[in-house]
């Protein structure tokens, strides 16, 4: 089945992502009995998932009796600023423990309890010890068991397979092109339902902790094809990435390190979060950590690389070795530093995307009939700011749902097709890449990029700012249609691979750029300094982006989607937090 | 061990030799670059690729030493990439780059690894034994009771990022091309961790004799050496499954006493295909 | 823009830059001359304990002595019919295996280094190779020698009946101290005390062998370094006794 010599596959249900949330996707819709294809960019079991290192958050209550998931449910909603979608929030905390005990059925192995149960660690802006882990690579266990899982569920991989176009037929997605990246050769799907399940966009920030593939390549085909996003402007710096050496700057210091009672000074030697957060220190949530770090190197404490110390050195040596396992290595190997012995250095990296698809909490479907999203590629569960280890939790849950959501809906439909100028449209755009008269290089305008955003849409920002870097991405804006690979072969070209992801990650951008000046406020991972209070109409209301493209883009603020039951629970937190 | 990098004495230039060509022709070619405190190989050829040689291919992803796809033979020696800091190699000679060798170029350093894949889908996953002791294995909320001691064992093996440097540097596929015979140490490993999972309930050992091909290994070590996570792939997953299949297979005082090892364990299902390059 | 030429392919080819070679030469070396003395001196048969002023030093390769103890006479080198048990532990010795394989089969000569493509390569799966899966058979005998090299260093102590000590004393304890750390560190050893178990925790039992893994685990650690060196206390306790034996000086001792 080829149309003009292209190789073509039919699916009922097609993931695009290999993470935690696309591999359960894959699990559960192959399981429902639907015909289940998986593409992903990089090969399997190498998606950015695998770096995950602190832990799962499920209130399995093995450490901590009292938990339960009422109390995960509050802490989730009071990280994210409560503009969380509560029914999100509410099926995560619920179903989070279940989706734990799964993995460990299906293979997973944690490190116990003297009762011999999964063991779980404190975590910033958890009430109780919550996160179920193993060491600090807590995402590569999870990758390799659900790895295995789908490889023994009928789902058929296609491996370093870039997806560049959603196809529609009517105001239905129906599939998707793309082209093999070791040859080049192009290839379509047609899938009677489609789950997005491609992460962030951390490669927007030259400083982030995120691989290679986080290039928002979901969040702009979504956008492209009419779904909507939401709560764009809030990404996640995490407070502590390696500052040093430039090479790795904006690698990972686990939030492990200070769960396990890693102590945080400035220059001078001061244990600096007393004056933030002297209830929490160390384990406050992540955007108060980061810019209470961000604010002591402003103000000329910070260490001789522009961070802070992290300091684990009071720790038994051979504890952190067991415990820290890699960031031991990672310290010793890439800084030369022993962590045992000395503090590290470190200072906030991009990290998460709260924002993202905007879906239904049950099923994961977009706006656009046959269109699904899950993980860091959908929106709303994590509000304004997100607790460590609540991503790893939300990819299975919700990958399981998006799943299952997708082969219902793939159950219920007749079979379709690809209209061919869809088709021939997405191939004119990779030929434009390779052959094409323009002369913009993907290399750097990527750094222009990162650069505009860096200065522009950091941790800290202002109207002037935002309204410059938006004037700067309009510029590139008017070049992005001239981008050319700056080679024009087929097989494992980077710059062909890049062309396309610049124009993705330039619609993230705008997203991000656009949410930050709409949104007046300071609350959660979005700090305005031109209003650093919180807003009670912002608090009240999300951002929904829509459009056509990066011209026509419309934002607009709406209610957060509540939930009668769960009312109690909010409010009771609510007055708990006012009363300390 | 501690050391620090010092900033005065900038780095200065480097000189690579990245192998570019496809399987039917190639070479080394070098590239020179101002280098920065700290570097790694992959920030070295990343920034070749930017600024010399935009089609130069090479796999990456999580340039933090996890995900496994970076492998390259540095210096005539497996290594990732990311994790191979350029002062930690000798100053006065350029850096030599390669493709690993075990398996087929695809370009530059890329090379075709989807043997592997092969490989691991011959190998049955975990799968819990069909009746477990409740309050001893399993706790009512069906959660798994097991100890540290076990998790410690297995962990080891699970660190593994599938970087397939062993596979690489392991000589029953680099010298001899017996992928069609031996598993290679990588498998042999993710045999083990299943095989010494307290609750599996599958018989592996003669899928590690017989298509998995264990009597290959000559315990050379060569894996163990290249293993970016450290993992004691010889001496604590292949010696010891050695040491269960003569168990099972030679030794003459357990055969006497006809004593069968793996008791409780049922046998996997038939494997469907051999694992071919 | 230079080029530089294809790595070729051939034995021994590598793009490595140290000296890897400079391991397999070492190996090959003290591995022949240990095999060659060992097997003269259990030929030639003779100096093997020293027994002046009422001494029982006995060297390692010729025990248990088994013309002093059940009086077996024979004019043929009857010292190969106790050291085939530990030459057998250690020719099939995981460790040992490691290095003949690296230095006299180059099968890899090294890391990275092209060894001799086989295709017909067969590794241990095949006769004779397939007998070294008897290692832990060598094992078991190897501890009753090892029995025997305690009673040896021991009996030692005793000059005509009275406690004495001596340089001779203390080559055969240093001698049978690091021949225990090398044999129970023994893989096979490892496997059968504990590592065999897939529960380590499931039954008290289990939970005695998992202590004892661990520890055996520690020695197995160091296998290597206690295969050279016990190899060369044997080698040295042997050349100590011959000398003495055969006179060229006397071996330093205090009897109270
Ligand atoms: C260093 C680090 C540590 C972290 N630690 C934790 C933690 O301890 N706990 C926690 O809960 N969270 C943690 N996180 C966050 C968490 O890991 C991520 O949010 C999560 O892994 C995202 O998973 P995902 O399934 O949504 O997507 P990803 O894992 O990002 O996978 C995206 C997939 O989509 C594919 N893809 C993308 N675009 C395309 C395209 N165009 N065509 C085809 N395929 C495409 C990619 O190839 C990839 O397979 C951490 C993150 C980082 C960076
Ligand atoms: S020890 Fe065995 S598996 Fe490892 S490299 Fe040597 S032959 Fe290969
Ligand atoms: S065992 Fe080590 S060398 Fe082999 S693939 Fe895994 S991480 Fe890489
Ligand atoms: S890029 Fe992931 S291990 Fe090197």
């Amino acid at each position: 089945m080829s149309e003009q010599g292209i190789e073509h596959h039919d699916y009922d249900v097609l993931i695009l992502g290999s993470g935690g949330s696309g591999l359960r996707a894959a699990i559960a819709a192959a399981e429902a009995g639907a015909r289940t294809g998986l593409v992903c960019k990089s090969l399997l079991g190498k998606a950015h998932t695998v770096m995950a290192e602190g832990g799962l958050a499920a209130s399995l209550g093995n450490v901590a009796p009292e938990d339960g998931w009422s109390t995960h449910f509050q802490d989730t909603m009071f990280g994210g600023k409560y503009l969380n979608n509560w029914r999100m929030a509410e099926l995560h905390a619920k179903e989070a423990p279940d989706r734990a005990r799964e993995l460990e059925h299906w293979g997973a192995v944690f490190d116990r309890t003297p009762e011999r149960t999964m063991s779980q660690r404190a975590f910033g802006g958890h009430t109780y010890k919550r996160l179920v882990h193993i060491g600090d690579r807590t995402g590569l266990e999870m990758i390799r068991t659900l790895h295995d899982r789908t490889v023994h569920s009928n789902v058929e991989v296609f491996m370093e397979t870039t997806v560049t176009r959603l196809i529609k037929d009517g105001d239905r997605v129906v599939g998707c092109f793309g082209y093999r990246r070791q040859t080049g050769e192009l290839i379509s799907f047609s899938a009677k339902a489609l789950v997005l399940a491609t992460g962030g966009s951390g490669r927007i920030y030259k400083i982030t902790s995120n691989s290679q593939d986080c290039t928002g390549d979901g969040y702009a085909l979504a956008y492209e094809a009419g779904a909507q996003l939401v709560d764009m402007e809030f990404v996640q710096f995490h407070p502590t990435g390696m500052v040093y050496p430039p090479g790795v700057a904006g690698l990972l210091v686990t939030e492990a390190v200070r769960g396990e009672g890693g102590i945080l000074r400035n220059a001078n030697g001061e244990r600096f979060m007393e004056r933030y957060d002297p209830k929490r220190m160390e384990l406050s949530t992540r955007d108060v950590v980061a810019r209470s770090i961000y604010t002591e190197v402003k103000e000329g404490r910070g260490t001789p690389h522009g961070g802070a110390y992290l300091d684990v050195s009071h720790l038994d040596s051979d504890y952190v070795k067991r415990k820290l396992p890699s960031m031991y290595d990672q310290f010793l190997e890439l800084a030369g530093v022993d962590i045992t012995k000395e503090p590290m250095q470190v200072g906030p990296t991009c990290h998460y995307f709260m924002g993202g698809v905007k879906v239904d909490p049950d099923t994961g479907v977009s706006r656009v009939p046959g269109l699904f999203a899950t993980g860091e590629a959908s929106g709303g569960m994590n509000g304004a700011n997100r607790l460590g280890g609540n991503s790893l939790g939300d990819l299975l849950v919700f990958g399981r749902r998006a799943g299952e959501g997708a082969a219902a809906t793939a159950n219920a439909s007749g079979p379709v097709t690809l209209p061919p100028e869809a088709v021939a449209d997405a191939q004119a755009e990779i030929e434009g890449f390779l052959h094409g008269s323009g002369n913009e290089n993907p290399f750097h305008m990527h750094r222009e990029l990162q650069k505009i955003m860096g200065d522009g849409v950091g941790i800290f920002r202002d109207e002037e700012g935002l309204s410059e870097a938006i004037g700067k991405l309009e510029e590139l804006d008017a070049r992005v249609a001239n981008l050319r690979a700056p080679s024009d072969r087929l097989d494992y070209n980077p710059g062909l691979q890049l062309c396309r992801e610049v124009k993705n990650m330039l619609t993230v951008s705008h997203m991000i750029a656009r949410g930050a000046l709409l949104r007046e406020e300071s609350r959660g991972a979005h700090s305005r300094l031109d209003h650093t209070g919180y807003s009670d109409y912002w608090g009240e209301h999300n951002i929904i982006v829509e459009g056509t493209s990066t011209q026509e883009m419309s934002l607009t603020p709406t209610p957060v989607v509540k939930r009668d039951e769960l009312e109690a629970l909010v409010e009771a937190r609510k007055e708990a937090e006012k009363a300390s | 061990m501690s050391e620090t990098i010092d900033l005065a004495h900038a780095p200065g230039p480097r000189k690579l030799q990245i192998w570019r060509g496809d399987l039917t022709s190639g070479e080394l070619v070098e590239y020179e670059l101002e280098t920065e405190p700290g570097m790694v190989v992959l920030d070295a050829v990343l920034e070749i690729q930017r600024s010399q040689a935009p089609d130069l291919a090479v796999r990456w992803n999580c340039k933090a030493a996890k995900c496994g796809s970076c492998s390259a033979e540095v210096n005539g020696r497996p290594r990732l990439m990311c994790k191979t800091r350029l002062d930690h190699l000798p100053a006065d000679e350029p850096i030599t780059v390669e493709p690993m060798r075990a398996f087929p170029l695809i370009r530059d350093l890329v090379t075709d690894v989807s043997w592997n894949y092969r490989v691991n889908k011959q190998i049955t996953p975990f799968t819990p034994r069909e009746s477990l002791k409740p309050g001893v294995e399993v706790n009512e909320k069906g959660e798994f009771l097991i100890d540290q001691a076990d998790t410690d064992r297995m962990s080891e093996f699970r660190k593994c990022i599938e970087c397939f440097m062993c596979q690489d540097v392991c000589h029953i596929l680099r010298d001899h091309r017996l992928h069609d015979r031996y598993y290679g140490p990588r498998f042999m490993m993710r045999m083990a961790s299943l095989d010494m999972h307290p609750l599996d309930g599958v018989d592996r050992l003669d899928q590690i004799a017989d298509e998995g091909g264990i009597g290959l290994c000559n315990i050379t070590k060569c894996c163990t050496e290249v293993c970016p996570e450290g993992i004691h792939i010889t001496d604590n997953a292949i010696i010891p499954m050695k040491e269960r299949v003569v168990d099972q297979r030679h030794d003459p005082l357990l055969k006497l006493l006809h004593r069968t090892p793996n008791k409780g364990r049922r046998k996997p299902p038939p494997r469907t295909e051999t694992p071919t390059l | 823009m230079t080029t530089v030429a294809t790595p070729p392919r051939r034995l021994g080819a590598t793009m490595r830059r140290d000296r890897w070679w400079v391991q397999p030469v070492l190996v090959v070396t003290s591995l022949t001359l240990f095999g060659v003395y060992t097997i003269i001196h259990a030929i030639v048969s003779n100096y093997y304990a020293i027994t002046a002023g009422g001494a029982h030093l006995q060297s390692p390769m010729f025990s248990p002595d088994l013309p002093g103890i059940i009086q077996f006479h024979t004019s043929l080198p009857w010292a190969f019919l106790v050291l085939w048990a530990p030459l057998g532990l250690r020719s099939t010795c995981y460790y040992y295996r490691k290095s003949y394989y690296r230095s006299f089969f180059l099968a890899p000569p090294s890391c990275a280094v092209a060894g001799a493509a086989r295709r017909k390569y067969t590794g241990e799966t095949k006769f004779p190779l397939v007998l070294n899966n008897m290692h832990r058979v060598f094992f078991y005998f190897a501890v009753i020698v090892i029995g025997f090299l305690w009673y040896d260093a021991i009996r030692g102590l005793f000059y005509h009946g009275s406690f004495g000590i001596g340089v001779g004393n203390a080559i055969m304890f240093v001698n049978v101290f690091c021949l225990s750390a090398f044999t129970f560190g023994c893989n096979s050893w490892r496997h059968l005390i504990g590592g065999k178990l897939n529960c380590f925790s499931c039954t008290p039992a289990a939970q005695t062998r998992h202590n004892a893994w661990k520890r055996v685990s520690i020695l197995n650690g160091r296998h290597m370094q206690w295969a050279w060196i016990s190899m060369f206390t044997v080698w040295g306790t042997d050349l100590y006794i011959w000398l003495v034996s055969s006179g060229a000086f006397s071996d330093p001792h205090h009897v109270f």
